[in-house]
């Protein structure tokens, strides 16, 4: 089972690794976008650690449920309100439980992925961060090692689709050939999960 | 002509941009094309809170509560993260004034034909299909 802690980390180490990993989001959002992915989600993440270190809620559902509602205030670009909806979503499927099983989460994951491609519009196979999202819910059933490998190698995928949705949508053809920094991002996010995972000895089932 | 708002109340308009300055100047804009639209209470939401080029839910907030007179809001955005936090904001239900739209529009026009028809004391429904029809006036 899955406590408040457990999530309390995970957004920890997803705060940690979109500082380790911002210059990266950025330069990808350089060729494709306006160059400010990287630095939009380091603000959000940060006020995220900052809110969990003052005083992190009680639930897991209530950890995620911040962590949304303050990356919408605080990111200033679209993921913002995408990866805000992603946990916010998902944090209102757990509901209030202070425990909860990783078919939970891995329901209400799939709930909230389905959230985001509602708002955006998105689909599978548009180059956007919903082709990291939708293979690593479809993998979490099996572990979260799984997850992981499915966001990277979904994330790796996007490199020759050209842009269907967001401003590099604007470039058609020119947007073949790079890396999505939306979908990079989410496999940091699942990465950061799987890690949590690994790191206090959930191991998914693998 | 439109269905008039009850008790005089009128509708809110609300202009989202990316840039602080395309708000603002919007905003002026719409009321000055508008003439007798200067009663109706717009308000921009443009930029960060830290001033860069983005979008805030928080200054969108602030300036849905600022123009809410009881008959309604709409907002009109320019597009990307403008639109998604908009949606985001209505989806979560409570931190827009009660009777907020997100209005599909054309920025510059639409928040032209939105004050002028809300000047009239026309209800949000009637605003939000003024502004709408602006994708239909052709230029050539």
């Amino acid at each position: 089972m899955l406590d408040a802690d457990f999530f309390r980390r995970w957004m920890l180490a997803a705060a940690s690794s979109v500082d380790r990993e911002a210059e990266r989001l950025t330069a990808l959002d350089s060729p494709i976008g306006d160059a400010d992915h990287g630095t939009n989600l380091q603000r959000g993440f940060a006020a995220v650690r900052e809110a969990l270190e003052k005083e992190p809620p009680a639930t897991p559902g209530a950890v995620l449920t911040q962590a949304g509602r303050l990356l919408i205030s605080k990111v200033g670009g679209a993921s913002g309100p995408l990866y805000g909806t992603l946990l916010r979503r998902t944090g209102k499927a757990l509901g209030d439980a202070a425990e909860v099983s990783e078919e939970q989460l891995a329901d209400a994951l799939r709930a909230a992925v389905e959230a985001v491609k509602q708002l955006g519009g998105a689909a599978p196979g548009d180059k956007t961060m919903v082709d990291a999202l939708v293979p690593a819910v479809d993998a979490l059933g099996d572990s979260f090692a799984a997850a992981r490998r499915a966001a990277e190698e979904g994330a790796v995928a996007t490199t020759p689709l050209q842009a269907r949705k967001g401003r590099a949508s604007y470039l058609g053809e020119r947007s073949i050939g790079h890396q999505d920094p939306g979908a990079t991002s989410s496999a940091l996010l699942i990465a950061a999960l799987a890690g949590t995972a690994e790191a206090g000895g959930e191991s998914g089932g693998e | 002509m439109s269905p008039v708002a009850s008790d005089d109340k009128l509708v809110g308009i609300v202009l989202v941009s990316h840039s602080a300055e395309v708000a603002a100047s919007v905003a002026e804009l719409a009321k000055g094309l508008a003439g007798a639209g200067a009663a109706v209470p717009v308000a921009p939401a443009g930029g960060t809170e830290s001033g860069e080029l983005g979008t805030s839910a928080e200054l969108i907030g602030a300036a849905a509560a600022s123009v809410d007179r009881g008959a309604g809001v709409a907002v009109l955005t320019d597009l990307g993260s403008a639109v998604l936090t908009v949606k985001t904001l209505l989806a979560e239900g409570d931190e827009l004034p009660h009777n907020t739209r997100l209005v599909d529009a054309p920025f510059v026009e639409g928040a032209v034909a939105a004050v002028v028809t809300a000047a009239t004391g026309a209800g949000l429904e009637a605003v939000a299909a003024a502004a709408q029809e602006a994708y239909a006036y052709r230029k050539v």
